[in-house]
């Protein structure tokens, strides 16, 4: 049984030794052509001239192309069909495409791309969220609104509030492979395209569309991304549909590569927003009720804008019970970069919001901010609990409708220490999906004993008290993470096995890798159908030749997805070799069992092959697709109700920083995570996401400072000043544990999702340099960190206590 | 277009008509078709290029994005498709970043593998500092230190010793200065002095870590350029009586490693000046000519008190190096002059350089603080002080150093040399810090200079959870 090996990842080998093969990597025929944009260098405005002779006349120069060259451009967006490939007439941010290079080298497009002449007539450009806010510059007509309750009325009940508004920085991917996408024309105009990309049925469909082609005249390969992290959702499209365009125009193969700091400039990144709230409560730290305002800058476009700011608003409560909330998110579009996926995909800006409110109560009532969260923790899902029959969606909305979840909750979801109450009490979140698999109680149980929370904390106390320029803090900040697409028709995946004469096995299904271990994961579930070994399973690119209409791998679904269809299509083929050997050996076809590479019947055992050759012979096909849509998920966006997700991940950190009061300058010391990933599919595989997805966490919300000039310009650019966590960045001491129980829905091997859940643990790293500012004060000033929290911000943060080294 | 020859993966290679400015990572991947060391940013940030380049002084670690195909003359290059043994078997490090679960994407793992490498052959255990030039945006680093940890363990392989054994001099045959228009490579500083001197327009090449750029990102051509990483008497280091020459052509690696026993705190910044990989090829040299308010290398060196040798063919002159820089990006240099050493004390007990920067490796720094003060009997006798990021040009902080000098070593004068810092700057807003950041964290550095002296803990690298 391969499921939960902890086997290296299945490029491992090729990765170390400079084999694995990326799209810039793939040989092309001599003739290819690269691709660069030219650039706008205008916020806002309208094109009133462009002199692009002496891009045409640059060496190795083949074509250029812009608006006016085309009778319809393209469009990029993945949603509103609001991006154009190249600027038509006007300009909306600082780094546009407005022409397009081909030319006989990368090197060639790239130094052409800077000759262009451009006259802009300048208009005002918003660039903040407050300018956009008072110009009413925003996507869909108002703000979103979701509530439960009555906010405004318990926070005017509620013994004592806390209010504030803070800043959360955007981040950039910095997939260490930039964009890319290649281009070869076919016979027939047909395309192949190879792209670095997380989606390549949308790369397809906007390839198709560009060329006015059905989708079965584009195919488009992914064998690998050098990261995606939601970067390579959408923001591929652009290249290659670039790529296409030139190569049907000059007939030969087209690449397009973004030197990073085009890349950086182009391309959209995580949302920054402002987040407002006030929140009322008790004495003991009771949330009675909060209200958040988002302030979302999206940038000129739609793209995936919408579901982003949406699961912020599903993430508001976080691990917490809030009987009484309102959220009202702005989607605000601006005259920079379009915003995008992102890993957590809003989940993050949620997040911080309610732990940032509960650090706050927690300050105001001199609490440790653990006892906060422990008092506001949903009601722990009971005991045991292993896959309750999937309720009919029509009984969730009943239910939703007569207010049962809630009317269970008040006053029953605050037990301290994990104790289990023998009746489980199931509370609903904000946007009423009952929350059935709380488990947050229990690992903290564990997470404060193996981390020593209690006793590093009044030890952090002692020291700071005899440390004028150091001081220490300690956070820990708990995640619950909901699984699944919201746009519901997404939750959807396909497999396509084949079993060869010889038993080699060749697996094929909808989802990308970019480093996960997707590819690898879904492999251990084919093996494990046919009890073979992983080695047996050859894991091939993703293919929209082979596995049609697929989802982005994006929402953490992958392997929740791809591993459920490539089951399917797995059992399609061994219920078929056994049936065919039930009838050989006259059994039951239940009586044959595939274990250890072989097929065992009727007191005998052959190998896998040749139980393969015997079905070939006999005429058993031995291919198979196989499809899932997840099931049990029903959602109106419009009124924010429903059960938008299967199931939730959970996780919790506990992180200790030390800060120069002098200088702001911080480092983290030490890290302790709990995470809970169903039953893993591969420790190994998880682990290193969750250790990945802290350290990028923590950057977020540290060191990396995205920064526009007055004019729109992004003048953080490039690894020079744009600061992911280096090697040195890391916790010291990092202690990453698996929670280890079996999802309660059916998933693969009852695993859970662990691609964006654990990027949220790093939240807690924000907390502890909060826990360490306020060491500089007395109580009185909440230290009301903005993020990223660079030493900068630190420092301000210290001086803002009164305090002096 | 010049002549060169080299050693790639063992096999001698010998070029003809190369442009000058092409780089190790354009050819690598483009004309020899090896796709193992990627691109990731052009401009010597992120370590995705990675190559090992080895020559008498042993095998370092290179970013090979922004290496000039010329500076390879004579050298051996390995790429990450040339670790493994002779019939396929893992190099260590490739073995143990399977074994930890290293790599995820896999992009930048062959630079990974490239430093890595270089560092087992080293026999070096501070994995911190070999990989603070290497970025990894997916496994947040752990495994692959848990790999580095576990290879170094392993012996060095014996196909790693072969670069090694190779003998320059048999590839260097007949190669020799000026083979093509627009590009020479002196063997001397004499040669050096007596081309630039006839050919002052031309652009000196010693590392590449910042030129590389204006090629890489302003893609800009170098009409006449002198490649100076060939001067071998460019590149001592000599101890002369009470103070220490160090010639321009000093590698930032070779001077960490020379001023660790005289200057250890100064050697200490330059274990975070830029990455393992820039070290390798920049120069101190390079790094004061340049001319960048925010070098690391002159504030601290300004604190010393070191005298800057400049040469024009055979005329020579020194200056204190704080008389070299005018304005921003202006030095005191004549058509056909360039750095040809610089000398500084062997010993400054009371100096202490602290570089502040939004990441703490491989980052520009915001503002870089030099303290050198000399205490007798309880009183501030001296005080030399210079900040980078502070002004247009590294710079002395005359009102700190006055409001110290005389005064009894307490906190009242440090706190006046604090208050002072805003006579001394006027620094600006940019994307690395705000003016009033840098102006109160450098007056605060006279501060960290009490507490540090006085005992009192300062240093976040000494703290554990």
């Amino acid at each position: 049984m391969s499921m939960g090996k902890s086997l290296p990842h299945d490029a491992a080998a090729l990765h170390v030794t400079g084999a694995a093969r990326y799209t810039d990597d793939i040989p092309l025929p001599a003739d290819a052509l690269h691709l660069a944009f030219g650039l706008s260098t205008c916020a806002h405005g309208a094109i009133t001239a462009m002199d692009l002779s002496a891009v045409r006349a640059a060496p190795g120069v083949v074509a250029v192309f812009s608006a006016e060259d085309w009778s319809e451009m393209p469009d990029c967006s993945p949603s509103l069909g609001d991006e154009p490939l190249l600027a038509t007439g006007e300009v909306h941010y600082v780094g546009q495409p407005v022409f397009l290079v081909v030319a006989d080298s990368h090197l060639a497009a790239r130094k052409a791309a800077r000759l262009g002449k451009i006259s802009y007539d300048e208009r005002p450009a918003l660039l903040t969220v407050e300018a956009a806010l008072a110009a009413n510059s925003r996507f869909e007509a108002g703000p979103v609104i979701w509530a439960r309750g009555d906010a405004a009325a318990a926070i005017g009940k509620a013994p004592q509030v806390v209010e504030g508004q803070f800043e959360v920085g955007g981040q950039e991917h910095f997939y260490l492979e930039g964009q890319v996408a290649a281009v070869l024309p076919q016979e027939g105009g047909d395309m192949v395209v190879y792209a670095s990309t997380q989606h390549p049925t949308e790369i397809q469909h906007k390839v198709a569309h560009a060329l006015h082609l059905p989708m079965s005249a584009v195919r488009v390969e992914t064998r690998r991304m050098g990261g995606g992290f939601g970067g390579k959702e959408s923001q591929g499209n652009h290249l290659a549909i670039a790529c296409a365009m030139a190569a049907r125009a000059t007939g030969r193969p087209c690449k397009m590569r973004y030197d990073r700091d085009d890349d950086m400039v182009i391309t959209g990144k995580r949302h920054d927003l402002k987040i407002g709230y006030r929140a009322g409560f008790d004495a003991t730290g009771r949330i009675l009720g909060v209200e958040f305002t988002h302030l979302f800058r999206c940038g000129w476009s739609q793209d995936l804008s919408l579901p982003v700011a949406d699961r912020a608003m599903l993430h508001a409560d976080n691990a917490y019970f809030l009987e009484h909330i309102r959220i009202e998110s702005h989607r605000l579009r601006t005259n920079t970069q379009s915003n995008t996926a992102y890993r957590g995909f809003g989940g993050p800006q949620g997040v911080v919001g309610i732990e940032r409110v509960v650090d706050h109560v927690a300050h105001a009532l001199k609490l440790d901010p653990v006892a906060v969260r422990r008092r506001n923790f949903y009601a722990e899902m009971a005991e045991g609990g292993l896959s309750a029959p999937p309720v009919p969606p029509e009984d969730i909305s009943e239910q939703m409708k007569s207010g049962a979840f809630r009317a269970a909750a008040p006053g029953t979801g605050h037990r301290y220490g994990g104790a289990h109450s023998p009746k489980a009490v199931v509370q609903a979140t904000p946007y009423g999906m009952p929350v059935e698999d709380f488990c947050l109680r229990a690992m903290l149980d564990e997470l404060e004993r193996s981390s020593d929370y209690a006793a590093r904390r009044a030890e952090i106390a002692r020291w700071n008290a005899g440390s004028p320029v150091l001081k220490r803090g300690i956070a820990l900040t708990p995640v619950k993470f909901g699984i699944s697409f919201t746009l519901t028709w997404l939750n959807q995946a396909g497999a396509l096995v084949h079993v060869y004469q010889d038993g080699s096995i060749r697996l094929n299904h909808g989802g990308t890798e970019m480093g996960q271990g997707l590819f690898l994961k879904v492999a251990q579930v084919a093996a494990s159908v046919f009890g073979v070994d992983v080695a047996a399973v050859k894991i091939t690119a993703t293919d929209t030749a082979k596995v049609p209409n697929t989802s982005a791998t994006a929402a953490s679904s992958g392997s929740d997805m791809n591993g459920m269809a490539a089951q399917a299509a797995c059992l399609t083929i061994r219920d078929r070799m056994a049936a065919f050997m039930a009838g050989k050996f006259g059994v039951e076809p239940g009586q044959v069992r595939f274990e250890g590479g072989m097929v065992r019947v009727a007191g005998e055992a052959f190998a896998f092959a040749q139980v393969a050759a015997w079905a070939y012979q006999a005429r058993v096909s031995l291919s198979a697709t196989g499809f899932y849509a997840t099931p049990k998920l029903q959602w109106d966006r419009v009124k924010g109700q429903g059960r938008p997700f299967l199931y939730f991940a959970y996780g919790a950190a506990v992180t200790e920083v030390v800060i120069d009061t002098l200088t702001g300058e911080n480092r983290i010391l030490r890290t302790d995570i709990l995470h809970d990933t169903g039953a893993s599919l591969n420790p190994a595989i998880d682990i290193g996401q969750v250790e990945g997805a802290y350290v990028q966490g923590a950057g977020w919300l540290t060191t990396e400072e995205l920064v526009w000039d007055g004019k729109g310009r992004l003048m953080t650019h490039a690894p020079s000043t744009y600061k992911i966590p280096a090697c040195s960045d890391r916790p010291p001491v990092f202690n990453v544990a698996l929670w280890n129980r079996p999802n309660r829905e059916e998933t693969a091997g009852r695993s859970k999702a662990v691609g964006e859940p654990p990027f949220m643990l790093g939240i807690s790293a924000l907390m502890a340099l909060s826990d360490a500012v306020a060491a500089c004060g007395d109580g009185a000033a909440y230290p009301a960190l903005d993020a990223p929290a660079t030493a900068e911000r630190v420092l301000a943060a210290v001086q803002r206590q009164g305090g002096d080294a | 277009m010049t002549d060169l020859a080299f050693l790639l993966n063992g096999t001698p290679v010998r070029l003809c008509g190369v442009n000058p400015t092409r780089t190790l990572l354009q050819y690598l991947r483009e004309d020899r078709g090896l796709t193992g060391t990627k691109e990731g940013c052009n401009e010597g940030d992120c370590g995705a290029c990675t190559v090992i380049v080895s020559d008498e002084s042993g095998p370092r670690a290179m970013n090979a994005c922004i290496l000039f195909l010329p500076q390879l003359q004579g050298k051996s290059i390995r790429t990450v498709e040339a670790l493994s043994g002779p019939s396929g078997e893992m190099h260590p490090v490739q073995q143990a970043m399977i074994d930890h679960h290293g790599s995820q994407c896999g992009f930048c793992t062959p630079g990974f593998i490239a430093s890595m490498a270089a560092a087992h052959a080293q026999g070096r255990r501070d994995h911190d500092v070999v990989l603070a030039g290497n970025l990894c945006r997916c496994t947040g680093y752990a495994p692959i230190i848990r790999a580095a940890e576990a290879a170094a363990a392993q012996p060095v392989p014996d196909w790693m010793r072969d670069d090694a054994a190779f003998i320059c001099s048999e590839i260097s045959s007949g190669v020799r200065g000026q083979t093509a228009p627009g590009a020479f490579r002196p063997e001397t500083t004499d040669e050096l002095a007596d081309w630039y001197e006839a050919h002052p327009e031309a652009t000196l090449v010693a590392g590449a870590t910042d030129i590389g750029l204006w090629v890489t990102k302003q893609l800009r051509d170098l009409p006449e350029v002198a490649f100076l990483n060939g001067i071998a008497d460019l590149q001592r280091i000599e101890t002369q009586g009470d103070s220490i020459r160090i010639g321009a052509g000093v590698t930032l690696t070779d001077l960490h490693a020379a001023m660790a026993g005289p200057h250890p705190h100064f050697a200490a910044m330059l274990t975070r000046f830029a990455s393992e990989q820039v070290r390798n090829a920049a120069t101190i040299g390079g790094n004061i000519a340049n001319g960048s308010p925010i070098g690391d290398g002159p504030p601290a060196l300004i604190a010393l008190g070191a005298r800057l040798h400049l040469r024009k063919g055979a005329a020579r002159r020194d200056l204190p190096l704080e008389d070299f820089f005018l304005d921003y990006r202006k030095q005191d240099r004549q058509p056909g002059e360039f750095v040809e050493a610089v000398t500084i004390p062997a010993r400054a007990p009371g100096l202490r350089v602290w570089k502040l920067s939004k990441r703490f490796d491989q980052d520009i720094s915001a503002v870089l603080g030099a303290f050198n003060l000399t205490v007798a009997d309880g009183t501030i006798t001296a005080a030399r002080i210079a900040f980078g990021g502070m002004a247009g040009i590294p710079k002395r902080a005359a009102a700190m150093e006055a409001a110290l000098i005389g005064q009894p070593f307490a906190r009242p004068a440090f706190e006046a040399a604090r208050a002072a810092a805003a006579q001394d700057f006027t620094p600006l807003s940019d994307m690395r810090a705000s003016a009033a950041y840098r102006l109160e964290a450098a007056g605060n550095m006279a501060l960290r200079y009490f507490h540090d002296l006085s005992g009192t803990a300062t240093d976040l690298h000494e703290v554990r959870a």
